[in-house]
């Protein structure tokens, strides 16, 4: 009996090692950000707003915000409006080749980053065309539409067909069926794949980094020049408002879709 | 005035459907008559679901016609054709009220806010269910979940109502009451409906007509009583209730009955279902509940009966009746459904059993 009880108490132990090891450095940045000092270090001597209002201050910083503000933005439209059919047609439909084309839409979420980066902008090269916005979003959609995707497909799976062929039998049109009853039983899975698609943008260095401009450059890609040239605690700051962002998004939205289904099943 | 119900309502003419190298539904002519209630009877696999979605509109017939009052539909889509579908699992809309539910079919019929709102409002009356306009589907038990997809359907007041499966997915109990109720609703409104089961109790109940399938094949279509009393093959025979099959040589024509020969040169008398001539190989099926039990000890020669002599091997309680294995002394089992007496006979008891050759009916092999 005692042993089981320390074997319990050794995996409880173990989990919470691993969550401090996962977890500290984040709780570093976030305290180090309200730092006064110009090199951190702990015991911290008093608490500072200072470094956010510089950073508020930074045009680059600003501008990069924006840029990743609005790629995400676009990159998480794009990829639902692409993903939301592909994976309708290939849970609802048989047609030639679904396994393959599947794979393939699939497949950037196998393939290394890196590889990802070179390949687009190689191929660009090739079309004689320079790196451009255009260019940046093509490549996020590509890189965040297996995750639409996915979930999607996922979700689709679980809404049975009979009840999108009880609407069609009643006199619902495809398109009518696909907005009553599809849509609205997709709706949560579509708003993660939008949420997915954002974080991962909002998120990307190593593929950014090879096909931002000067003009377009992203947060991440921002922080990663910062850091080749000097530690600025700007750069704590930073990473405790994207942190603070990147959790609270789709927190926020969990929320909402709860509320949303709840209020929808009150009597 | 009553107008002439209409013999063709339903018309299939040649109809195939083929998926891959797979033939589900292989050249097949059904008619169905305006009003009745039909079904399609079968094993799964056998086509009668695949035959139901095409009717539907789900699936797309590979040959053949597929006509309603008249009309060929093969290039309708189901949205235009008027028809009425309840699905094994329900298939109500989850993230709608029950009131939304029903009226779904009335929003694209050009109908007014308060005529539909009249019309839900009696289909759910029509079910038993009134009042239950504001609730979420998850909210009612699956019985009233199927009334609520039966008063969805009848609503639109649609040409065909097709049933796939209704019951499998209700309890025992439930079902029995599920079924009577569609039957009943059935009549009163005489929509012209078809059911596909597997079931051959709902079949035998409910249908004016059963169609039993097999293998892409209608094996025989009928009444009931028709179906079930002169099953017309083997199958037909055996997937309705309990039958036993015994082997024998047409010998003679005796009175109304033909004399036959069985393996152990037994003579034995039965009716011929088609034309057999003498020396013909023929199969006697008998149904169990024909059997007549005694203790061998007890037993008095009939002239122009049907006996076998054994012993039980098995029996089985089944509240009202008991079923019997009987082995007879030539080795051969056969099955008996006796309604409970007094003492019901043990394993191992010596009987006779009889049956008149009216309950024996000669297939031909």
């Amino acid at each position: 009996m005692k042993k089981v009880i320390s074997g319990w108490s050794l995996i409880k132990l173990y989990t919470l090692l691993v969550y401090i090891w996962m977890f500290t450095p984040i709780i570093a940045v976030i305290l180090l950000a309200f730092n006064p000092q110009q090199f951190g270090s702990f015991p911290m001597e008093g608490v500072s707003f200072k470094w956010f209002i510089k950073l508020s201050h930074n045009s680059t910083i600003l501008d990069a915000f924006k840029n990743s503000l609005v790629l995400g933005s676009f990159t998480a439209v794009l990829s639902t409006a692409f993903g939301v059919p592909a994976a309708m047609a290939f849970i609802r439909y048989d047609f030639r080749g679904k396994e393959f084309l599947n794979t393939l839409l699939i497949a950037p979420i196998m393939v290394p980053e890196v590889v990802l980066g070179v390949a687009l902008l190689l191929f660009i090269r090739w079309l004689q065309q320079p790196k451009s916005f255009t260019l940046l979003l093509i490549g996020h959609v590509v890189l965040t539409l297996p995750y639409v995707l996915l979930i999607v497909q996922a979700r689709l799976v679980g809404i049975k067909k009979e009840y999108e062929e009880a609407a069609l039998s009643l006199g619902a049109n495809p398109f009518q069926t696909f907005m009553e009853i599809t849509f609205p039983l997709l709706a949560p899975a579509i708003l993660a794949g939008m949420l997915f698609s954002f974080t991962i943008s909002f998120d990307d260095v190593t593929a950014t980094l090879f096909w931002a401009t000067a003009r377009n450059q992203t947060v991440p890609v921002k922080i990663f020049g910062m850091l080749r040239n000097s530690i600025s605690p700007e750069i704590n700051a930073l990473g405790a408002v994207m942190i603070v962002l990147t959790v609270s998004i789709p927190l926020l939205a969990g929320f909402v879709s709860r509320r949303f289904v709840r209020g929808r099943h009150k009597t | 005035m009553k107008q002439e119900k209409d013999p063709e309502f339903v018309k299939f003419t040649g109809i195939e459907k083929r998926f891959g190298k797979v033939l589900a539904v292989k050249r097949m002519d059904l008619e169905i008559p305006e009003g009745s209630l039909v079904t399609l009877l079968g094993p799964s696999g056998c086509g009668k679901t695949t035959l139901l979605r095409m009717l539907a509109g789900l699936e797309s017939p590979t040959r053949g016609d597929i006509y309603i009052k008249g009309r060929r539909m093969n290039d309708t889509p189901i949205h235009k054709r008027n028809l009425g579908m309840i699905f094994q699992n329900y298939a109500l809309f989850p993230h709608k009220t029950i009131f939304d539910n029903v009226a779904f079919g009335l929003k694209y019929r050009n109908i007014s806010k308060s005529v539909i709102k009249d019309k839900v409002e009696k289909a759910l009356e029509t079910v038993r269910l009134p009042g239950v306009g504001e609730r979420m589907p998850s909210q009612l038990s699956g019985g009233q979940q199927q009334r609520i997809a039966l008063a969805r359907a009848i609503v639109i007041e649609p040409d065909v109502l097709l049933m796939d499966e209704p019951l499998s997915a209700l309890d025992e109990n439930l079902r029995e009451d599920m079924r009577r109720e569609i039957d009943n609703l059935q009549q009163a409104l005489g929509v012209t409906t078809i059911f596909v089961t597997h079931d051959q109790r709902e079949a035998l109940s409910m249908s004016d007509k059963v169609v039993v399938m097999k293998d892409g094949f209608i094996q025989q279509e009928g009444t009931p009583e028709e179906v079930y009393n002169n099953s017309i093959n083997h199958f037909v025979a055996d997937f309705l209730g309990h039958s036993n099959f015994i082997n024998s040589v047409v010998k003679e024509k005796t009175g109304d009955f033909l004399s036959v020969t069985l393996e152990d040169d037994h003579t034995f008398f039965a009716v011929p279902a088609g034309v057999l001539n003498t020396g013909d190989k023929a199969e006697i099926v008998i149904r169990a509940q024909k059997f007549k039990l005694g203790y061998r000890t007890d037993h008095v020669p009939e002239e122009g009966m049907n006996v076998f002599f054994g012993k039980i091997v098995d029996r089985s309680y089944m509240g009202g009746e008991v079923s019997y294995f009987i082995e007879l002394d030539n080795k051969l089992v056969l099955h008996a459904i006796n309604f409970v007496k007094r003492s019901p006979y043990r394993r191992g008891d010596e009987v006779f059993m009889k049956v008149a050759p009216e309950h024996c009916r000669l297939l031909k092999l």
